[in-house]
């Protein structure tokens, strides 16, 4: 689970990952040389102060960017070299993203939502509504199906959004700040979600400011100046 | 799987056109007016022109009509001396036009004569025909009772005669009229048939008048009446002498008959020093007249297309609008796994939902104009099948076009932009 280990059981690895933008005539190493692995099942939250690379980092996760250098496997795929269509294909088949401001689709009824990646995978409606609605009873949202949501809390929509990472059954879940909109007390239930999820089997890698959320992860990734500052494991 | 995708893309476009129902009911009006104008001004134009293209269209396609005229420079003429002028077609152009094209199906000559005609005591001013059986094929008038005139009375030199319906009818004479001796100028004829008279059909011959023809076999209106027309006008006397008034040249099948009418120009223009005959070619002028409603179309149609053009950037700039508006949602279902080709659909499809509803109201708004028009002014409208596919097809057209590169604009959002957007 630590960052030279390389079994089988890795569903990520990053080898020497770069990332660097080009500001004017300045180069900025957003991401610079990190390597790191993680194994099916981990929970990991990368922390840091703003700028110290952990955006970019969750987005190269996320398969929503590639990296300028080095090489990032995912599902034994190396993703450095992939086209658009290709990504989109990787983050439809194993990803799934909880994002700060939840991110629901308001036109859509919290069915419809959790629904949206088995739309893209080319389920019937049919079967699609009765897996969602599975996954909203995981979630513990049976009863707002047909609710937009703009009707629900933010708790309420949080869990939508979470039943919606899941529609895919991805294995890793990818989060972001996911306790960031949230009082206290409503982040500790959502995070007693993903943890149980972790649980389950679900990879999740989790990026967050606040230590108190981070301490929910049973792995920390420090990260400043776009390095890897220290890694703490709990095992 | 993609048919199924479209279906439910439609369903998606519905839901968030309906998400905002005052705007885009606004930018479907731009459609609607669009449409609706285009069928309306379609419709008034095919009423239009088609009339007239019925009427041409009874003068037979496959015919071609001479017609005697009197020259310009003999009208001249006489009017200063009284003396005797001779023009128009002659009994050997028949002959000539059967002998000369082979693509002639037959000839129906007509010779008119004024003469008064008389049964017992009732005089009427009939308009003597004198023709052959081919007349009764090419101009196809109904017999009411009796029958045409066949080859054997011209073969006879009878002295037959048959009337039109209201003819008959101003003679006091019904079908009980069949067998009658009817005295034209002073010699007599047996009525043979009655045929009906078709006011509409007025074009086929040259006068309007026809409805007291009395149609008799050519060889006997020659012997018996001559060639020379005399007419008295207060204080002068015209004399002239004209062998045939018309002749109705049927053709074998309708792509020889310009040719044809073009060999018989040269013919005539051989035999004739003097223009006095007129060809007239209704297929001509039916190819005529339906370019000219097709050049009305063009012109009625691109103004409605300004419209629609209007509606269109109207829709694309909603669609912009919207694009920008929903760019977080265009994050999320990228990183949810869409491809950039499903984006591009997802937001094609709503914008043609949108023009394409906008395209059915319009055909709704389209199809009730000329209907009132019909209705208020009497003016003939069409609403041809055609014009309802072509405005469906147009506001599909205008979804594609004007919808395509918002849509694109969307699918090509960096996903993590899209994200951050605010």
């Amino acid at each position: 689970m630590t960052a030279q280990s390389g079994s089988n059981t890795d569903v990520i690895r990053l080898d020497h990952v770069c990332k660097t933008y080009k500001v004017g005539e300045q180069e900025v190493h957003a991401v610079a040389d990190v390597s790191l692995t993680f194994s099916q099942g981990a929970f990991c939250a990368v922390m840091g102060p703003s700028g110290s690379g952990k955006s970019t980092m969750l987005n190269l996760l996320g398969c929503l960017d590639r990296p300028t250098s080095g090489r990032y496997v995912i599902a034994n795929e190396d993703i450095s070299k992939l086209n658009d269509d290709r990504l989109s294909e990787i983050r439809l088949r194993h990803l799934g993203f909880v994002f700060q401001s939840f991110n629901l689709i308001p036109q859509l009824t919290v069915l419809e939502n959790i629904a949206l990646p088995l739309f893209y995978l080319g389920w019937s409606t049919e079967k699609s509504a009765v897996h969602a609605a599975e996954l909203a009873e995981r979630v513990g949202l049976s009863e707002r199906l047909r609710h937009r949501p703009t009707e629900l809390s933010g708790g309420q929509q949080q869990r939508v959004a979470i039943a919606r990472a899941l529609a895919n059954d991805p294995k890793i879940i990818l989060a972001d700040e996911p306790t960031g909109n949230l009082d206290t007390a409503t982040g500790e239930q959502i995070m007693t979600l993903l943890c149980d999820l972790n649980r389950q089997g679900k990879t999740i890698i989790m990026v967050t400011h606040e230590p108190s959320v981070a301490l929910h992860a049973r792995q920390r990734v420090h990260m400043l100046d776009g390095r890897v500052e220290r890694i703490e494991d709990d095992e | 799987m993609q048919i199924f995708n479209v279906a439910r893309n439609i369903h998606l476009g519905i839901k968030s056109l309906m998400l905002h129902k005052l705007r885009s009911f606004l930018t479907m009006l731009g459609i609607v007016f669009g449409v609706s104008s285009v069928i309306a001004m379609l419709s008034i134009g095919e009423g239009a022109s088609k009339e007239a293209l019925a009427q041409i269209r009874k003068l037979g396609s496959t015919n071609i009509l001479i017609s005697s005229i009197k020259p310009v420079e003999d009208e001249a003429e006489a009017n200063v001396h009284s003396h005797m002028i001779m023009y128009g077609l002659l009994y050997d152009d028949e002959l000539r036009v059967i002998e000369t094209f082979p693509a002639v199906q037959q000839v129906a000559p007509v010779k008119e004569i004024r003469k008064e005609g008389r049964l017992y005591e009732r005089a009427l001013e009939l308009r003597v025909v004198g023709t052959t059986p081919a007349w009764f094929d090419l101009v196809q008038r109904s017999l009411i009772a009796g029958r045409g005139i066949l080859k054997r009375d011209i073969d006879a030199h009878a002295h037959i005669v048959v009337l039109t319906e209201y003819g008959a009818r101003r003679l006091l004479a019904t079908e009980r009229a069949i067998g009658e001796q009817l005295r034209i100028g002073s010699e007599y004829f047996e009525v043979v048939g009655i045929v009906r008279s078709e006011a509409e059909q007025g074009g086929t011959i040259q006068t309007p008048d026809q409805e007291v023809d009395a149609y008799i076999p050519l060889n006997v209106a020659r012997t018996s009446f001559g060639d020379i027309i005399i007419r008295r006008t207060t204080g002068s006397r015209e004399m002239s002498r004209v062998e045939l008034h018309q002749l109705i040249v049927q053709i074998r099948n309708e792509d020889e008959v310009e040719a044809t009418a073009a060999g018989i120009t040269r013919m005539l223009e051989r035999f004739h020093k003097k223009l006095d005959y007129r060809i007239s070619v209704p297929l001509a002028l039916l190819r005529q007249a339906e370019a000219t409603k097709r050049n009305f179309n063009i012109v009625l149609g691109s103004i409605a297309g300004i419209s629609l053009l209007v509606g269109g950037i109207g829709i694309m700039n909603i669609m912009l609008a919207s694009v920008t508006e929903r760019t977080r949602e265009i994050g999320v279902r990228r990183a949810i796994g869409a491809k950039r080709k499903q984006i591009v659909v997802q937001f094609l499809i709503e914008t043609m939902v949108l023009s394409t509803l906008g395209g059915f109201v319009g055909i709704g708004i389209g199809v009730s104009i000329p209907w009132l028009v019909t209705r208020f002014s009497g003016m003939p409208t069409v609403v041809t099948p055609e014009s309802l596919v072509l405005s469906v097809g147009i506001s599909m057209a205008v979804g594609i076009v004007f919808g395509l590169y918002p849509a694109v604009r969307a699918a090509n959002l960096d996903p993590i932009e899209a994200l951050r957007h605010e």
